[in-house]
Parts: C-alpha cells; structure tokens; sequence
C-alpha cells in the first residue's frame, strides 16, 4: 500500500526503543501529576486545545433542545409563564423572610462579636459534559478562570449540593462531584445537630457517613446540609438524605448511607459559589492538598468517636 | 479473502489530513454525553488502532502518545495514563500490522479485542497504582463493543482512499 519506496536506510530508532521512550516520559508524567502536581501548565493548555471539540459534542444537544423550544405551542407556554409566575410569587414570599431574617442574624452576630458573615457569590455555569474516566466522578462546566471561578470553591444546583471545583481551565473548570470516592463534606443532621463527615462512595451514587458512633442520634429520612465549619463550603447548604442505616454488632460504628439532595448526575446548569470572606490561616496548614486533608479529618475523626470530627 | 487486499481494491494514498481528522471526530464522539462511560467503547483507541494497522509508517508510537495526551487533558483524569496506554497499543498494533489485514472480518475483531482490552489493563493498572478503586469488570465489555465495532470502523475510513466506479473504468 505504501507509494513511496520504503526508506530502507532511515528508519529511526527501533520500535522497542521507542515504546520504551514513550513509557518512561508517559510514567514520568503520571509521577509528576498524581505526586507533585507540576504538570498543571501542560494540561490547561492541552484542555484549550480540546475545548472546540467538548463544545462541538455539546452542540447537537443544544441544538435540538433550540428546535423543541421553537416548536412548543403557545398553549404551553402561557401555562409554563403562569406556573413560573406562581412559583416566582411563592419564592419573593420566601425571599422577603430571608431577607429580614439575614438582617437580624447580622445584627445578632454583631451583637455577640462574630465576625460577619459576607454575602456568598455566585457564578451560573452550564454542564458541559461528564468526565470520561470510570474511576472517578467529576464533570465539566463552562465557566474557568476567565469567569472568576478560583479552585476550591463549591458547586450547587437548585436543590443542593452538587461538588467542588477541583481544577480550574481559562475557559472551563472540573468539578469532583460529592459522589466522588475521594470527596469529603462536613455536614450537620438537621435535626439533631449532629455533626459528621460525609464520604462519596464512588460507583453507587451515594455518600456515607463512616465511623458513627453506634448510638449517633441519627435516623431514615434525617436531612443532612453542610455545617461550614471547613471555612470551604457556605453553611446550611442541602446533601443528602439519610436512606439506610447500617448497624453491626460485630464492630463498634455504624455505617449511614445517604442519596445526594441535588441532581447530582442530572440537570444542566449549576452555581459556583464563591464565599468571599477572609479566614485566618489554619495552624498547621502546610501542603494544602485534597487527600491530606481527607486523611488529617479521618483521623480526627476515628479519634473522638461521637462523629464530631470536622475541624 | 482479507478485507481490502483483494486485487480491484488498488486504494490511493492515505492522506494526513484524513488521519487527523478522523482522530478528531473520534474525539468528538468520545466527549458526547454516555450514559455509562464503562461500556462505551473507546473510539480514538479503535481509530488509533486502525490507523497503526494500515499505515505503521505515518501514525507511529509519537502521535499515539500525543493523542493519549489529548485525550488525558480533556477527560481531567491523571495525565500520562492515555498516553502510557495509547503508545503500548500502537506498538502492539504496529508489531501485528503485517499479519491482521490477512484474516477475515471476524479474525481481525479478536486481534482488536485483544489490543483494546490490553489498552484498557495499562490504565486500569495506572489508576490502581494511584489509590483509586475498581470499578468492576464491565470495564471491559467496552474494548469488546470496540471489536465489534472494527469492521464498520475500518470500512468507513478506508471510503476516501477507495477509487470511485468511474476511476476503474476510465
């Protein structure tokens, strides 16, 4: 098949050679990235290069949901404008209490001498795709560095909770969603206040809450929202709903498994939150990675056993 | 007979604007929404593949790793382990390129099915060695569905090196 004479005389290095050479840079790379991080340059630029062709897969999609919206009939979107109108009524209702509610929390916490609390911003984002790696949960959505989004700040739809933005692109940014095995939330039970950290659970969807102790005041059905006592994430967002509760004789914690509140895997477009507020530094905070810290909380909390380990 | 060798089938020069384009729109397929990214079979390892197979002197282990690297970038997921894996199948392809094209259709898959699947074991072994878990066997029900696939694959990137009716009777 070949049309021009094979050159006998330059054929570069042997194939061997060069699979070795390949997989002695592709090994380093996999040191540098998962070790040290140093590779983070390389990979927002690659990530630019295949931006046209994320937004090109996403385009079919968008399209066709242009066409359905044209073609929908008057009829239905009087009544979608009259539902709207009513919900929009419902939720001005809520936010007039939210609003008055806010201002005496405010002028409590000054009373008392805490530090204010400063509105937490937020960015609309659309989801772009879901990551294709069978090992982990994450997602793409298309705000990056060039809409303010930093690294670290969380995401959220309109029911809850949907992850963390882990790495941030010029145009696009990654969110590790809190299905993620290496995901960790600190939460409160709503009703009883409890306090605990809850884990993604990887393939299930679901998260857990481990190392509760067995009589942890905790039930089926409890709501679970963020304690914001990390300083990451704002407080009282909805996570998860407590769905089974798993007590063993044998060992001394009780395992909570609970459905994520939001669309975790569903919906299209999502809030980065930024909270803008200045913390002070914590103690011993020298190397801020992700799975130090998932190690430094679980520690924490096989240490004192009342579930009461989020710093 | 093997697929494409037979004697009316004299096809034209591969060009590198086909290859590269064809890599693309394997990547654009691969970026689509999948609804379970485990049995959803890797289209820029199957084109990779195909390629390796039919011009071991144009596409070689260097755009293999390139590509890997591409594809690492975009799907967020430790960078090297597409390009560790990519260049692994190109060198098994290359080293198996003279003798696939001489079997049938169904022959062809298996060898593929065994590229894939080894493609598929480098990086399961590099996401393994990087704590994560296992996300279970159907991992490999997608190089399975990527066999399946290569007859069709290969048929349709060889359609622009094949000679229109008109070309043979002139």
């Amino acid at each position: 098949m070949e049309h021009s004479p094979p050159p006998f005389f330059k054929r570069g290095p042997a194939p061997l050679v060069r699979l070795f050479f390949f997989a002695s840079m592709s090994l380093a790379l996999l040191v540098l990235d998962a070790r040290f991080r140093y590779a983070e340059g390389l990979r927002s630029s690659l990530a630019l290069i295949a931006y046209p062709l994320q937004r090109a897969a996403t385009a079919p999609i968008d399209f066709f949901s242009a066409v359905g919206a044209y073609f929908s009939t008057q009829a239905q979107l009087v009544e979608d404008n009259a539902a709207l109108r009513a919900r929009a009524l419902a939720l001005a209702q809520d936010a007039q209490r939210y609003g008055a509610a806010e201002a005496e929390v405010a002028q409590l916490r000054r009373l008392i001498g805490a530090a204010e609390k400063l509105p937490v911003k937020s960015i609309p984002a659309e989801v772009l795709y879901a990551s294709r790696d069978p090992y982990s949960h994450k997602m793409f959505v298309n705000a990056g560095a060039q809409q303010g989004v930093t690294p670290g700040s969380p995401v959220a739809d309109e029911t809850g909770l949907v992850g963390q933005v882990t790495r941030v692109h010029a145009l696009l940014s990654e969110v590790t969603l809190i299905t993620d095995q290496d995901q960790a939330i600190p939460v409160q039970v709503v009703r009883s206040g409890l306090r605990a950290i809850a884990f993604g659970s990887g393939p299930s969807g679901t998260l857990e809450l481990r190392f509760m102790a067995s009589n942890a005041e905790i039930q089926n059905g409890d709501d679970l929202v963020t304690s914001g006592i990390d300083g990451t994430y704002p407080a009282g967002l909805p996570v998860a709903t407590v769905i089974r509760i798993e007590r063993d004789a044998e060992l001394s914690f009780t395992r909570v498994v609970c459905k994520p509140a939001a669309g975790v895997d569903r919906g299209r477009y999502v809030l980065v939150l930024s909270d803008p507020s200045v913390r002070p530094p914590r103690p011993d905070e020298a190397k801020q990675d992700r799975r130090a810290q998932k190690a430094a909380a679980r520690r924490a909390k096989s240490k004192d056993k009342d579930g009461d380990g989020a710093r | 007979m093997a697929l494409g060798k037979s004697a009316e089938d004299i096809l034209r020069p591969a060009r590198a604007s086909t290859i590269a384009a064809s890599l693309a729109v394997a990547m654009f397929v691969s970026f689509l929404p999948w609804s379970d990214l485990r049995v959803a079979p890797d289209f820029v390892a199957l084109v990779l593949t195909f390629w390796c197979v039919r011009q071991p002197r144009l596409v070689g282990l260097g755009v293999a790793w390139s590509v890997g690297l591409l594809v690492d970038a975009g799907n967020g997921v430790l960078l090297g382990q597409h390009a560790l894996a990519y260049s692994l199948l190109a060198f098994v392809a290359i080293w198996l390129s003279r003798r696939i094209l001489w079997f049938g259709a169904l022959l062809q898959s298996l060898h593929v099915a065994l590229i894939l699947a080894l493609a598929q074991s480098v990086a399961l072994l590099v996401r393994l060695a990087a704590g994560d878990p296992f996300p279970g066997w159907a991992l490999y029900v997608g190089p399975l569905v990527g066999a399946l696939l290569w007859p069709g694959v290969s048929w349709l990137l060889l359609a622009p090196q094949r000679r229109l009716e008109r070309e043979h009777t002139i």
